[in-house]
């Protein structure tokens, strides 16, 4: 505010210089720019394919009535028979799924972060512990599939599914297919857990700790609540896992199309029987299941990519939500 | 009851959630015995040279199949070298289509790209990253098959193969290019990370030597996320391995090794893999001779899940000797 | 003198791990203290001080004049504490001052005009961080650019070699010459190649030492220059940079394990290696300790005979070292101009000379 020097008037736009000219880079710079310019417009494209085709088939087969209607009795789908029955295994699936999986990641992230971080054996637990949680992340499903037939083809855990006559356990079950999509839903449920406990400060423990809190009690009414929004972001994350798994529906529930319940008890025989799913109902679709119904694959296909792009919205809305509100959520959304 | 409502001391609370925390390491080691203990039959009738090529693949498991209960000796004889040929030739090809294409994409992403397709650009590698498997194999399998059989592959080229394998259109090609559409976005968002975390110093001391934007990144960004990028590699590898239900939608479903020696040809010969081998035949899991045989495919990609973090680990060590300490 | 070594037992309760733990530290530092007599300097020699015998006042003289008795002496008051610290070795040996006013004055005006200024103006935004500064910057010469905090000396630093294009907000106006040519006509890496910079913080590149310093090297040419090219090169820079006896035995080494000053003298190192024309220096030593500050401060006053130096730093004492000439800028404005020697002893401005005495900063 000198009043030697009068106020310079500025250019309102930012001017930039010469730049360097792209004649004088060298070859492999310039193949490098074009390639990368390239690789980046490769992926909208292929998007943009992926989702329009989806689309446009989506539309073109799908009727109100296909959401409505059970499957037919036999094998060929081709004539009349919606994709009720796999809407409700999907739904079956999940409702099983994230409910035991929550509470073990939780407790897991709980207890790496506030008990596993004093003393050489307890660090060597926690270690043990993550290294685990990474082991079933990168475990493919198949293999997960398998072990569930092998676990639940024991005699001691006949009851989540049923004996055939021979005396073998059949292994297969909404139940197991459940607890086995647990294993699938439960490290991004941990990792989102905790990173948002990580991500808690020092501050908040501490002043509970002052105020004569024990540890237990801080969890419970300090750092959980605080970590909602992870959480929301972990089971939103979690749910898209499962209602995308195909590999453990096809192994662990059977080739029925149709709910069918094992046993008298009403709720405990829809969880004991086989069906199918939204995903195992494509598959079986598709000219590498039984295959004669491509439109009934496309329309079921198209609604299960509206699901997954409406958890992936909402997992978004869950950070940007967060993030106004002074928070940190990590989102990957890929492990 | 009142004991357990009463406010539980910090000690027992830690030992509650250390107790949960355990069975997640639980399942992983009920996983490997499980599966192990089911896969030992195979391995102890054949031994190692199960892994071997000999003899008509499909014709040894069809011999495993036909037999229910309490199989003779002679029921496990499988050389499995078809499956395993695939599996690495599939991964392997996938791999080196994908890689650099995510790299380049994720340069793309994080320096080149203007503002607003940037921030288009990141919800759209998410929404690719998390789409289901069986909806890549449904568009494989009803679009690129029919147009690979229906036009890329000349009549010359199925006459001449005809004795040997029927050539559709699902086999090598649709099958490396749809894995690698599938696991091209696990690594542009690892490496995207990566980037974006690079010190803002190294750029701009980068510029202020005089270098243009791409020497740039090539000489100082790129080099410092090679870690990451090798991390990123290890990730897709191990998804790659895995995958099973859209490369048993695409691949062709038969037992057979593609040769190079047959030109251009071997892109459309098909195969088979150890996880879409699982897929394919998991009706049979009855039987005892095939079921051992299909949780021995298991135990390898177990094992190779396994030597893929190992081997990572030793790749990433001469790579960490410039960077940072800690 | 004796030797300190003191320990401090601590009962350390650590609320979260709920342990007690029994820490000892033990200080033996590298300086010894003298001890004045009397003083307690740590808790363990405190020794309660005996009670001050007050003076009784002397008994009346008798007619016989007997000897006065001999009062006691009254305890000497303590002297104020003189704590003299004395390091156990000698510190490096400075060029004592009139030698370099001598080389100053050889070179005084010496250089041709490599930079000037005119009315330059830079905003962020809205934001005016330079108001119309003019300057002019010669070679042989090291030119330092003083003022408080926030008052514009850094982006004008920038403004040199086009940095603030960097940030997108970021417009300028006026003219800037090298070498009589615009430097917004000039390519932008053309333009580096010649102007180079030294930053606040080192900042080495992840990788060796040797390559490094052959960055620029390799990546300003056209093809790939071949290793057996590059090392007298970058041998050459190290040496001029004050960094070669340190690190010959392994040019190999990672870079970020050197020392926060050896990594700022490979920072120059690397700065200097393409033979710029101007260096620019944004508070290179306000990170470093003092020995490895005077050893940068002497690499200026050798660079500078091959270089133009411009070096922003808000530290009036190294300003008073190093330039020969000194701008002094206020929020935006440049105040004033001129030899160092003028203006730090005659300053025309009254704020320049509020400012040199330290009234404010």
């Amino acid at each position: 505010m000198s009043a030697l020097v009068p106020d310079v008037a500025l250019p309102a736009a930012p001017q930039r210089g010469r730049r360097s000219s792209v004649r004088t880079w060298r070859w492999s710079d310039r193949l490098v720019l074009l390639a990368a310019w390239g690789a980046g417009l490769t992926l909208c494209a292929v998007t943009a394919a992926i989702v329009l085709y989806m689309g446009y088939r989506g539309v073109q087969y799908l009727r109100p009535a296909l959401l409505f209607s059970r499957p037919q009795v036999s094998q060929g789908q081709a004539g009349s028979g919606g994709f009720l029955d796999p809407l409700l295994g999907t739904a079956l699936l999940t409702v099983i799924g994230i409910p035991i999986a929550a509470p073990l990641a939780i407790c897991c992230a709980l207890w790496i972060v506030e008990y596993g971080q004093g003393g050489r054996v307890r660090r060597s637990l926690t270690r043990v512990v993550e290294s685990s949680i990474e082991i079933v992340a990168g475990t493919p499903d198949i293999v997960i599939a398998l072990f569930g037939l092998a676990i639940f083809q024991l005699h001691v855990l006949s009851f989540v599914s049923f004996v055939g006559e021979g005396g073998g356990v059949y292994g297969r079950s909404f139940l197991a297919a459940g607890t086995m999509m647990s294993l699938i839903a439960l490290p991004p449920l941990f990792v989102a857990t905790r990173d948002g406990l990580l991500a808690v400060p020092a501050h908040m423990r501490e002043a509970a700790y002052a105020l004569g809190k024990t540890r237990i009690a801080t969890i419970r009414r300090v750092l959980l609540p605080s970590v909602r929004s992870n959480i929301a972001t972990g089971v939103t994350l979690g749910v898209s896992r499962i209602i995308a798994d195909t590999a453990i529906v096809i192994v662990l529930l059977g080739d029925e199309l149709r709910l069918a319940p094992q046993g008298g008890a009403p709720g405990l025989g829809l969880l004991r029987g086989t069906g199918s799913t939204l995903t195992s109902y494509v598959f079986d679709n598709s000219p590498a299941g039984e295959g004669d119904a491509p439109q009934k694959a496309y329309a079921a296909a198209f609604v299960l990519m509206l699901f997954v792009l409406l958890l992936n919205l909402a997992v978004e809305r869950i950070a940007r939500a967060h993030a106004s509100s002074g928070g940190s959520v990590a989102v990957t959304g890929v492990v | 009851m009142e004991r357990l409502r009463a406010p539980w001391s910090d000690h027992r609370a830690g030992l509650v959630l250390g107790a949960v925390a355990l069975l997640a390491c639980l399942s992983v080691l009920l996983m490997i015995v499980f599966v192990a203990a089911r896969a030992w039959p195979t391995f102890a009738h054949n031994g190692l040279a199960w892994l071997g090529p000999s003899g008509n693949l499909t014709t040894q498991v069809e011999n495993t199949l036909a037999t229910s209960t309490d199989p003779p000796p002679s029921a496990f004889h499988v050389r499995v070298w078809p499956i395993l040929y695939g599996t690495l030739l599939v991964t392997a090809l996938a791999l080196a289509l994908a890689l650099p294409l995510a790299v380049l994409a994720a340069v793309f992403i994080v320096e080149l790209a203007p503002a607003a397709l940037r921030r288009a650009l990141v919800p759209v590698v998410r929404l690719l990253a998390s789409v289901p498997s069986v909806i890549y194999g449904l568009i494989g399998v009803l679009v690129l098959v029919p147009f690979v059989g229906g036009h890329l592959i000349t009549a010359s080229e199925r006459t001449s193969l005809q004795s040997t394998v029927q050539l559709t259109g699902a086999g090598l090609v649709v099958a490396v290019v749809v894995l690698a559409v599938m696991i091209a976005p696990i690594m542009v968002a690892l490496v995207c990370d990566a980037l974006a975390a690079v010190p803002a110093a190294w750029r701009e001391g980068a510029a202020a030597l005089g270098v243009n934007r791409v020497r740039a990144i090539r000489a100082v960004t790129l080099h410092a996320v090679r870690p990451a990028i090798v991390a990123a590699a290890v990730l897709a590898t191990a998804r790659a391995l895995g995958e099973a239900i859209m490369i048993s939608m695409v691949s062709g479903s038969v037992f057979f090794s593609p040769r190079p020696g047959d030109g251009v040809a071997f892109f459309f010969e098909p195969l088979r893999t150890f996880a879409s081998t699982i897929v394919d035949y998991h009706e049979g899991l009855g039987a005892p001779a095939l079921s051992s045989m299909l949780y021995a495919c298991a135990l390898m990609l177990l094992l190779s899940a396994f030597v893929l973090s190992v081997g990572g680990y030793f790749i990433k060590l001469p790579l960490r000797r410039y960077q940072v300490r800690g | 003198m004796r030797d300190v070594h003191n320990r401090y037992k601590l009962y350390c309760v650590n609320l979260y791990r709920e342990e007690l733990t029994l820490k000892t530290i033990v200080r033996t530092p590298q300086m010894t203290v003298e001890r004045t007599p009397g003083i307690a300097h740590t808790p363990r020699d405190w020794q309660p001080t005996p009670p001050v015998p007050t003076v009784q006042p002397a008994p009346p003289a008798p007619t016989v004049q007997p000897a006065p008795t001999v009062q006691p002496a009254p305890p000497v008051q303590p002297a104020p504490p003189v704590r003299t610290i004395v390091l156990d070795r000698d510190p490096e040996p400075v060029r004592p001052p009139e030698q370099r006013e001598a080389v100053r004055r050889a070179l005084e005006g010496a250089g041709p005009e490599r930079l000037r200024l005119r009315d330059v103006a830079v905003a962020y935004g809205a934001k005016v961080a330079v108001r119309s500064v003019s300057l002019s910057i010669h070679q042989g010469e090291v030119l330092a650019l003083i003022g408080p905090s926030g008052c514009g000396k850094t982006t004008l630093l920038r403004t040199l070699n086009r940095l603030t294009e960097l940030t997108p907000s970021a417009t300028r106006s006026g003219r800037i010459l090298l070498d009589g040519h615009d430097i917004h006509e000039l390519e932008d890496t053309a333009l580096r190649a010649r102007v180079a910079m030294v930053f606040q913080q080192p900042n080495p590149f992840p990788m060796s030492i040797f390559d490094n310093v052959a960055f620029a090297l390799r990546e300003q040419s056209r093809r790939r220059p071949r290793r057996a090219e590059l090392e007298p090169l970058v041998i050459d820079a190290l040496r001029r940079a004050g960094l070669y006896e340190e690190v010959k035995d392994d040019l190999h080494r990672p870079a970020l394990r050197l020392s926060g000053g050896q990594q700022q003298r490979l920072c120059i190192a690397r700065a200097i290696a393409p033979r710029p024309e101007v260096l620019l220096m944004d508070e290179p030593c306000s990170a470093l300790d003092p020995i490895s500050t005077g050893i940068i401060e002497e690499l200026i006053h050798e660079l500078r005979r091959e270089l133009a130096v411009v070096i922003v730093t808000h530290n009036l004492a190294q300003a008073h070292r190093v330039a020969d000439k000194v701008a002094f800028m206020y929020l935006g404005d440049l105040v004033e101009y001129g030899p160092a020697r003028q203006v730090f002893e005659e300053p025309r401005a009254p704020r320049t000379r509020d400012y040199v005495r330290g009234a404010f900063g």
